[in-house]
């Protein structure tokens, strides 16, 4: 079914591909590989795109919800009485009125729509209002009165490693002990042998680094709107990027049917992982529309959505790397503390991530890692863009430089001699066809002048490299079945007219795009002629959702299944008219071909009539169901992929010593994404990856209040315990263009056999190793290593000084 | 979406009938808030850190706008926007440091729509205090607003939210005064004495005066001045701290000095300098002996608290490091 893919490793960048899209058009590729518009990228710029927020219904009401001031405590009394008895307010809810656990990991269902019983950190939300406009709601939720009783707030992984044996320190009373959410540790090969080794004859490095969460900061915040019509069928439409597991737990939450449960996706305005999951709004929009019989919309303000979180966790991580004397990785020993928030949300799977995503690009000999995530009284952390994995990527490849420091080997070159390889069975079990790590390499290297600029820089000014890998989705569903984890419908008709039907959700990344491309390749038709319809569970067939950079992968496979149906039956009717093989009927630029005869040609939507005529109703599905197995141990498909992409960074830094600011001047990326169906995008997820990397580095800094700290006594000013510090975009600082620097992408083209015309994923991987690329910079600049994350002024002057008095004493 | 709480309002046509209303108002107990390009007061409204009864919208008063030159002043009305204030040929040719400092206000929208008056009075700027009613309750509010404990200075007694605003700081270095209109009638006073040290409200503007011009004295002698704001955007973000800097020269030797380090606490400090008159300030090496001193001298009188959601002693270090810019800004050689 799959064409062979024989085209071999190719590197384009900006200057090449209109060469490259010319040669493409004279193979007939013409939709493949083009330089086009996304399909909805006329309608964002101009405003006419309607997102959640802009949709509006007749008798539509407003919801707010009350939520918690304390950071862990008892409700020991709701009081709605004022509020409900408030003009204009139609319905106020609390956590008896939604029950039941739900939760996106089967196995970790530990929250509640709104609190029951207990409150885990400040901006839980505890109680909902449905009224007649937004200000009636807020003085209803301002007229709601909780009574709490304060327990212990348990703010980070070392209060919460020796509480939660008592109810009074348990965060979530779903931890079976104390307040771990989940634990990992997992061993391959001989690591304490081989560190034995290293110490004797190589290198060995420990190090530790602390990673400070982030947030996801999407433009548009959560918002959704429920109704229930006549017949008893409720539509929740959503800005979410898990349409599919919004549907199955507000069905479970509810009490409903699945198939008396719609849910709709419309435009969203950016994800990047925080929107992956139920939310509190969905289950309030739901539940209040099937109390009082009309719409209800909840768009949550933006400090709600800091409360919403699922961000990137805080990671404390110990590494142990040992190599031989020539630079060859023998062992990689990690050990990481997990700071979760208060609720499990992906945890379980984080845990594994960051272990289990490490072993490629560069391979190690043995491998050894303990992850253990737990459970505090702040917003629940959870999957943001390279889940899991961006922080433990970030400690290894600064780890990598210190071992080519001590070994006296050129970073790039250390890395090209632990390069995994081809078709590798990685040391966890998990097989990655391809990886075109060497290709993205030398593009950063050439493009950046490495080989002449690096370590010869005047001081304060570097140049740092870093590398990584990502999955391209996962081979299991996060619910076991057997089902295919997306699927695609494409109907064509006399019209000339495609319409490709996809469960996928497009939160700017362009599958919507993707589907287009598609369609052009394998049926020829003009993109003006495709129509897409995404993610209504009415109408389109089940996607799995918009997480670990599955949906090109698995959304293309389906949608390739569909469309070579289709043609297959059109060109079956046209070879019958011109009586010639049906290989011999080429699709492509809106025409029908003869291969062999360059007189015959007809528009596609006469071939489209020819095959109405012969076969009628035309229509076709496709899905696509993994079949890849990870490692046979406990744990072992996890982190196990289809297809692993490939990234490099090379970053250039000027460190002001009189400051600490660390500039960061230009950043060249390379990533191998197989093949890349749209390169407009491909480049845009690599661009806005790097830039979100460049953010964490120097400016995204989540921080909390922290006082008293556990164990000490509550002054006047207890409360601030927890509080996040400056829930806005104005105190949680994210660059401006200003602030950006030039980002140089090039995009390596390292065809897998896994993927849909080779392609592999393109939206979190070139996020990785943008962090630990700027972190090497300093040291060539400057000489520093830098361990905690975020490198703020103050941080870097700090250790510049510290620096500047040991060097000093050194003289003495 | 944050709401604003409901409010009357109302669109004066001159100066006098602005006054009257404000003085109708409020002897009617009904507070007010004067607005014009609202940058400051509609997110103060939103986070119901201001709860007016009427809004006075002065946006439309004809004869506020512009800059004049009466031969001993730039006469500056109140509703000039900080970006036309930036590109003012007068101001860039009198008052470069002010037009430096106009320009590094917030971000091109904002200062489209940000007037001078409004920058002038702008609120105080705290953590605890520019934040949502919600995680203002969570925190057990502050004294500056709702609540009687301070959160910057265990036991603090006094507000100390900062001063944020970018003109003021240069505009004191250049002894510019203030047109205020009240009522009874018009009063011009130093924008020195405008200021006072109390975080909770930090002018001496009262609740029926209106802000309508200010005048800036132009230079005797051979001016430099500059202006240095330390933020970690290049856009948006509100000074972590603000050094303006003048120095006239006559006869080749300091006759002037001024220097206003703000962002600190409600009243922007301005340093003794008169210690620097009559020092000798045209070669390279004078000019950077005069500005060492002043380093010394404003590092050991600028000690920042933790108002603003940055590391203090950070914040500290960089005194010196802004001193030196808003002179290498003054004197031309700004990297």
């Amino acid at each position: 079914m799959t064409r062979p893919i024989s085209s071999p490793v190719r590197v384009f960048d900006h200057g090449s591909t209109f060469e490259d899209a010319a040669l493409r058009r004279q193979d007939g590729d013409h939709g493949l590989g083009m330089r086009r518009r996304k399909i909805d990228g006329h309608d964002k710029a101009t405003g006419r795109t309607l997102y959640a927020d802009d949709l509006s219904f007749p008798g539509m009401l407003q919801a707010k919800l009350k939520r918690s001031t304390r950071a862990h405590a008892r409700i020991l009394s709701i009081d709605v009485s004022t509020a409900l008895a408030m003009e204009g307010v139609f319905a106020v809810i609390t956590g008896n009125d939604l029950p039941a656990k739900y939760g996106i990991i089967p196995w970790t269902r530990d929250e509640t729509a709104l609190a029951v019983d207990d409150v885990k950190y400040i901006g839980d939300a505890i109680a909902a209002v449905a009224a007649v406009d937004e200000e009636t709601a807020n003085a209803a939720v301002k007229a709601i009165v909780v009574e709490y009783e304060d327990l212990p707030a348990i703010l980070d992984t070392e209060t919460a490693k020796v509480t939660g044996q008592d109810a009074r320190t348990k965060v979530n009373p779903f931890a079976k002990k104390g307040n771990i959410t989940k634990g990992v540790e997992l061993s391959f090969g001989d690591v304490e042998g081989n560190l034995e080794r290293c110490r004797s004859e190589g290198v060995v490095v420990d190090a530790d680094f602390f990673f400070q969460g982030t947030t996801h900061a999407p433009i548009e915040p959560h918002c959704a709107i429920g109704t229930m019509d006549e017949r008893g069928v409720l539509t929740v439409i959503s800005s979410t990027q898990t349409p599919h597991y919004v549907h199955r737990d507000l069905a479970h939450v509810l009490g409903l049917p699945e198939a008396l449960v719609r849910v709709v996706q419309p435009p969203v305005g950016g994800g990047f992982g925080g929107k992956s999951e139920p939310f509190t709004l969905e289950f309030v929009v739901a539940k209040l529309s099937m109390i009082t019989g009309r719409p209800v919309k909840l768009l949550y303000t933006r400090e709600e959505v800091f409360y919403a979180h699922r961000g990137r966790h805080p990671m404390q991580m110990h590494y142990t790397v040992g190599a031989d004397r020539t630079g060859k990785l023998l062992a990689v020993k990690s050990a990481i503390d997990i700071d979760g928030g208060a609720y499990a949300s992906f945890g379980m799977i984080t845990a594994y991530y960051a272990g289990q995503l490490l072993t490629g690009p560069v391979a190690f000999n043995s491998y050894a890692f303990n992850a253990t995530r737990y459970y505090t009284n702040k917003p629940a952390c959870g999957p943001k863009r390279g889940h899991g994995s961006v922080q433990p990527r970030f400690a290894f490849e600064v780890v990598l430089d210190m071992i080519a420091e001590k070994s006296g080997i050129d970073p790039i070159e250390l890395r090209r001699r632990n390069f995994a390889g081809d078709d590798v069975l990685l040391i966890n079990g998990q097989q990655m066809n391809s990886s075109g790590l060497i290709e993205c390499l030398d593009a950063v290297r050439t493009a950046s002048g490495w080989d002449q600029r690096r370590g010869k820089l005047p001081r304060g000014h570097g140049l740092g490299v870093a590398c990584s890998m990502y999955i391209s989705g996962t081979n299991y569903p996060i619910y076991p079945n057997d089902m295919p984890q997306s699927g695609v419908q494409v109907k064509l008709d006399r019209s000339g007219r495609v319409t490709m039907f996809s469960g996928a959700s497009d939160i700017g990344q362009g599958p919507g795009s993707a589907l287009a491309v598609i369609a052009m390749e394998e049926l020829g038709v003009l993109q003006d002629h495709v129509r897409v319809v995404l993610s209504d569970s009415d109408l389109t067939p089940v996607d799995l959702g918009a997480y670990s950079s599955r949906v090109t992968l698995m959304m293309g496979h389906a949608a390739l299944e569909a469309c070579r149906t289709l043609r297959e039956q059109v060109q079956d009717a046209v070879a019958t008219i011109w009586e010639c093989r049906p290989d011999d009927v080429l699709l492509g630029h809106g025409k029908a071909w003869h291969a062999k005869d360059t007189g015959k040609a007809m528009s596609t939507k006469e071939a489209f009539v020819l095959a109405e005529e012969r076969y009628g109703t035309l229509g076709a599905v496709g899905g696509y169901r993994t079949r890849e197995r990870g490692g046979d141990y406990r744990g072992g498909t996890i982190g196990a992929s289809p297809a692993y992409s490939a990234t490099a960074h090379i970053a250039e830094v000027k460190v002001c010593e009189r400051s600490g600011r660390i500039d960061v001047v230009k950043v060249w990326v390379a990533h191998d994404c197989g093949r890349a169906l749209s390169p407009v995008i491909v480049e845009g997820q690599i661009e806005g990856s790097t830039y979100m990397g460049i953010a964490e580095v120097s400016m995204e800094n989540m921080l909390y209040g922290n006082y008293p700290k556990y164990g000490e006594t509550p002054g006047p000013d207890h409360v601030r315990a927890g509080m996040l510090l400056g829930p806005s975009l104005l105190d949680y600082r994210i660059p401006t263009t200003l602030d950006t620097p030039p980002i140089e992408a090039f995009i390596i083209e390292k065809p897998d056999r896994n993927g849909p015309y080779g392609a592999k994923e393109a939206g979190e991987g070139p996020l990785h190793s943008s962090i630990p690329a700027v972190a090497n910079a300093v040291f060539d600049a400057v000489g520093l290593r830098l361990t905690e994350l975020p490198f703020t002024p103050a941080k870097v002057l700090t250790a510049l000084k510290k620096q500047a008095s040991s060097s000093s004493k050194a003289a003495e | 979406m944050l709401r604003m709480d409901p409010f009357l309002t109302e669109t004066p046509t001159s100066v006098d009938e602005a006054v009257a209303l404000l003085a109708a108002h409020q002897a009617a107990g009904r507070s007010t808030k004067v607005i014009a390009g609202g940058t400051d007061v509609v997110p103060n409204l939103k986070h119901g850190l201001f709860d007016p009864e009427v809004i006075v919208h002065i946006g439309r008063v004809p004869g506020l706008k512009g800059v004049v030159d009466d031969g001993g002043h730039l006469l500056i009305g109140a509703l000039t926007t900080l970006h036309d204030l930036s590109v003012h040929p007068l101001v860039q040719q009198h008052a470069s440091g002010l037009a430096r400092a106009a320009s590094l206000v917030a971000g091109p929208q904002l200062r489209r729509m940000g007037t001078l008056g409004g920058n002038l009075a702008l609120d105080t700027r705290c953590l605890f205090y520019n934040q949502t009613y919600f995680w203002r309750e969570a925190l057990g509010f502050c004294l500056k607003k709702d609540g009687s404990l301070c959160h910057v200075v265990a036991g603090g007694k006094k507000c100390v939210a900062a001063a944020s605003n970018d003109t003021a700081t240069m505009l004191l270095c250049l002894d510019a005064e203030v047109v205020l209109q009240a009522p009874t009638g018009r009063r011009t006073m130093k924008l020195e004495d405008f200021y006072v040290a109390n975080g909770i409200k930090n002018t001496v503007l009262e609740a029926v005066d209106l802000l309508v011009q200010v005048r800036v004295p132009k230079a005797a002698s051979r001016r430099f001045e500059g202006y240095a704001k330390l933020r970690h955007r290049n856009a948006i973000d509100y000074p972590l701290l603000s050094v303006g800097l003048r120095v006239d020269v006559d006869g080749g030797v300091v006759s002037a000095m001024r220097c206003v380090v703000s962002a600190l606490q409600a009243r922007p400090h301005k340093l003794p300098c008169d210690a620097w008159i009559g020092r000798a300030f045209e070669h390279r090496q004078e000019r950077q002996d005069v500005v060492d001193g002043l380093k010394q001298l404003a590092f050991a009188k600028c000690v920042p608290v933790k108002n603003l959601a940055d590391d203090v002693v950070w914040r500290r270090e960089m005194v010196r490091v802004l001193v030196q810019r808003a002179f290498d800004e003054a004197i031309g050689e700004a990297s």
